[in-house]
């Protein structure tokens, strides 16, 4: 047994590392959808999870990725193809009466929001896993690849082609399509989304549909949740919605300045989790997450708004003035 | 291009599956074997068969597997009470998936899948997450939403880093780590039903040695401040002790659904239970039902999953409370409202009556059916229903015109009893002293009040009448001029 095989962390070759994607021009295309992937991916959630970590739901996302399932699975048993388009239908579907259901239990029961929420979701998700596994005989859709995904897969994609022209990797298109779909949503409704985030008295008094603007962020949600799924997984989804925004309010106050924070807090994730992700030789997803939180750790400490050794100083200097 | 995708994925020996890839990457992928697992029986046994195997419970592996799914939901259920009532819902779940880097340290330090080494990772991680939240939580102005989403990614993504990691590693047996993920209640042991049981012991000590305690830090901090109860050390002791629940847990219910078996059951008890006492009661026979009845099913099938078919039955389970609870339950609910509109109708109709009858100046004592249709704006068949309705609790009769001029069918005549006359009297009486407090006491414009006066006529109480009648010195005249039926008149069965 060799060691590099044992060992957890196999020695940092910097010319292995950071060298040789991108030696040829051939590895260059292929780790470069990958990134462009991985960017897409980053900013469609930082931008969406903005809004929803400053409205407190950071774990609805994490809730709607689940529920999405019994919609995917919905779609499978009754197409008996893997084709895109009904899966994104139920995908959606599934995503929404998730949030419904949520949203009934808190506001017609005694039920507490977190309770509700950590009930439907998981419900939501059994019932998917428990479809998946009865509906199909010896094909199936694979939990595993819902909950980690895998973004190496990207360049693979078959090329999308319309008229006789071929365009490139259809999954980046579709990636891309929905990060342009969203980014764009956000900039028509940015000022709805701003209001009813952080006064939804003011909101309503402004003649804004409060409860739409909900429904409609998570339509959002789960969209991009289905459109990162095969490439991050659910779980991580979650990371890539939290992760930039909450970094990013260790530096900015100002909602814009979150948003735009998630560019580049993204680009540092896509690239740093791949080099990472070539180091370790493990999963590229797994290992972007982890990248997002290795960031999150030194901003956390140092960052100027709130970082913990300013706030420990100052909790000193207090005690000494005492 | 196969083996090239095996080296990306985390598959291999670890999750049993192979890939193929169906119209790339935006097309799912499709293994051959799914990985939420069963208990396995032999495979030609027949439907009943199984379950008739299962109830005898002759086997060992069945009576391990049902004793260890009830023991759990039991232990849950419990531990899930406390989660519910003190809003610490997701911090199970961020718990459930902060252990799997715990479950791979483990691996990597018994160099296999070793049940106590694997269990003391868990722990160590579960432990390490709970630090990472409260640190968080204590030190920086992230709202607990955030922080729990940031422990629950980041350590789920180490995790998974470290696994696909083992994976390209070179050991030998890794299959059954996956069932970590899912949930095996095949996989139990004998040895895992100790753990079990001593985490249920554990919890049922914790709970009635300090169930006055945790019952005043739970439901009032300030006065469990007040007299010096140690609230903050109680509250590490329950996180230990929900991480220890949630960590033995993973074997049957998975990671990913660890925490649904603590947050359902409890949710369903908090809509019936009013005391702490029922709703531990509850929410444990529910952990435990829900336990038997998900072993019992995924048994019953050969590829059916152990964890999610136990939530899917604490789900159903919660859902059963939702609709039939008693007071304020869906079904009951609906039956009431369902009954008070049927008596709102009814007392419009009779209104409607008395004011057809009054504008014949209290001549005739019955009207025609065709009156009433006009006066209540509904069709002949609606008003037909409502008469009935009336008719069948004795509050009018119908009854065909002896003079209706002859060639055309006899017209329908509706009158009304005494016992109904007296309930369209008090109606009427509700609506017209409304109509006359709101114009002489609140001040309103004669021609605004009725609307108001059509809604509460229906609620106001005998006692409301008497305080309304003091108020205004018995009146006889509403601010329309119209008569107020009064006691005597009711009583006296008739008006003019």
């Amino acid at each position: 047994m060799e060691l590099m095989d044992v060992s957890l962390f196999p020695a940092f070759d910097f010319s292995r590392v950071f060298i040789e994607p991108w030696k040829t021009p051939a590895s260059v295309a292929w780790n470069g959808q990958v990134i462009l992937m991985g960017l897409f991916i980053c900013w469609t959630c930082g931008v969406l999870g903005s809004f929803i970590v400053v409205r407190r739901m950071a774990l609805m996302g994490d809730a709607i990725s689940h529920g999405i399932l019994p919609g995917l699975a919905l779609a499978f048993l009754f197409t008996g193809s893997l084709a895109l388009a009904p899966m994104w239908v139920g995908a959606c579907l599934a995503g929404l009466a998730c949030s419904y259901c949520i949203e009934w239990l808190r506001l017609h029961t005694p039920i507490r929001q977190d309770a509700a929420l950590g009930l439907v979701f998981t419900s939501f998700f059994a019932l998917g896993v428990t479809l998946i596994s009865l509906g199909a005989g010896d094909v199936h859709l694979d939990p595993d690849c819902i909950l980690y995904g895998e973004i190496g897969f990207v360049p693979l994609s078959p090329s999308l082609r319309i008229g006789g022209m071929d365009l490139g990797n259809q999954a980046l298109w579709t990636m891309g399509g929905v990060c342009s779909l969203i980014m764009g949503a956000v900039l028509v409704f940015y000022r709805h989304l701003l209001v009813s985030s952080f006064d939804s008295t003011l909101a309503r008094s402004m003649g804004i549909r409060v409860r739409r603007i909900h429904f409609g962020l998570m339509l959002g949600l789960a969209l991009a949740t289905v459109a990162c799924l095969e490439s991050v997984g659910v779980i991580l989804v979650v990371a890539m919605l939290v992760f930039p925004s909450v970094t990013a309010s260790f530096f900015f106050v100002r909602l814009s300045s979150l948003l735009w924070a998630s560019f580049p807090l993204g680009a540092a994730y896509s690239i740093g989790g791949f080099h990472l992700a070539q180091w370790l030789d493990c999963s590229l997803a797994g290992a972007m997450a982890t990248f997002a939180g290795i960031v999150f750790i030194p901003c956390c400490l140092l960052g100027p708004q709130d970082g913990i050794i300013w706030k420990l100083r100052r909790g000193t200097n207090n005690f000494r003035m005492n | 291009m196969k083996l090239g995708l095996e080296n990306f994925h985390f598959a291999g020996g670890f999750s049993v599956i192979s890939k193929i890839l169906l119209g790339g990457v935006f097309t799912l992928l499709l293994p051959q074997v799914l990985s939420a697992e069963q208990i396995r029986g032999p495979e030609s046994i027949e439907f009943f068969d199984r379950a008739m195997r299962f109830f005898e419970m002759r086997d060992h592996s069945v009576r391990v597997v049902a004793l260890g799914s009830v023991l759990i939901g039991i232990s849950c259920g419990m531990m899930g009470s406390y989660v519910v009532t003190r809003k610490l819902s997701l911090f199970g779940d961020t718990l459930s998936h902060a252990v799997l880097p715990g479950i791979a340290i483990g691996f990597l330090w018994a160099e296999s899948k070793d049940n106590l080494a694997l269990l003391l990772g868990a722990s160590f991680a579960g432990f390490l997450g709970v630090a990472c939240i409260s640190l968080l939580k204590k030190f920086t102005k992230i709202s607990q939403d955030s922080a729990l989403g940031i422990v629950l990614s980041g350590f789920y993504a180490v995790g998974i880093c470290m696994l696909t990691r083992i994976q390209k590693m070179d050991f030998g047996n890794q299959s059954g780590l996956d069932t970590y993920l899912f949930g095996q209640v095949s996989a139990l042991s004998t040895n895992d039903l100790i753990g079990v049981c001593a985490s249920l012991v554990l919890i049922t000590l914790f709970i009635t040695l300090n169930y006055k305690e945790l019952l005043i830090s739970g439901f009032d901090p300030e006065y469990a401040r007040s007299v010096r109860l140690p609230a903050d050390i109680l509250q590490y002791l329950l996180w230990a002790l929900l991480a220890f629940c949630v960590i033995t847990s993973l074997q049957v219910v998975g990671v990913i659904l660890a925490s649904a078996l603590l947050i359902i059951p409890a949710a369903s008890a908090s809509l019936l239970a009013k005391r702490m006492s029922s709703y531990l009661c509850i929410a444990a026979s529910l952990g435990a039902i829900s336990g038997l009845v998900g072993a019992f099913l995924s048994f019953l099938g050969e590829r059916l999953p152990t964890g999610p078919l136990i939530v899917l039955t604490a789900s159903f389970l919660f859902l059963l409370i939702l609709v039939f609870r008693p007071h304020h339950g869906i079904l009951v609910c609906w039956v009431k409202s369902r009954l008070q509109s049927h008596r709102i109708a009814m007392e419009n109709t009779l209104k409607a009556i008395y004011q057809v009858i009054e504008r014949h100046n209290f001549s005739e004592t019955s009207i025609r059916m065709e009156e009433l249709m006009q006066r209540r704006n509904l069709g002949s068949g609606e008003c037909m229903k409502e008469v009935n309705r009336l008719s069948r609790s004795g509050f009018a009769t119908a009854s065909l015109d002896p003079h209706s001029p002859s060639g055309l069918p006899p017209e329908k005549r509706v009158s009304l009893t005494p016992k109904g006359w007296e309930y369209a009297c008090r109606i009427v009486r509700n609506h017209r002293l409304w109509e006359l407090y709101l114009t002489n006491e609140a001040r309103y414009a004669p021609d605004h009040v009725h609307e108001d006066a059509e809604k509460i006529e229906h609620v106001l109480g005998e006692e409301t009448i008497r305080e309304l009648e003091r108020i205004l010195s018995n009146p006889r005249r509403d601010p329309h001029g119209k008569l107020i039926p009064s006691l005597v008149d009711i009583e006296r069965g008739w008006l003019g």
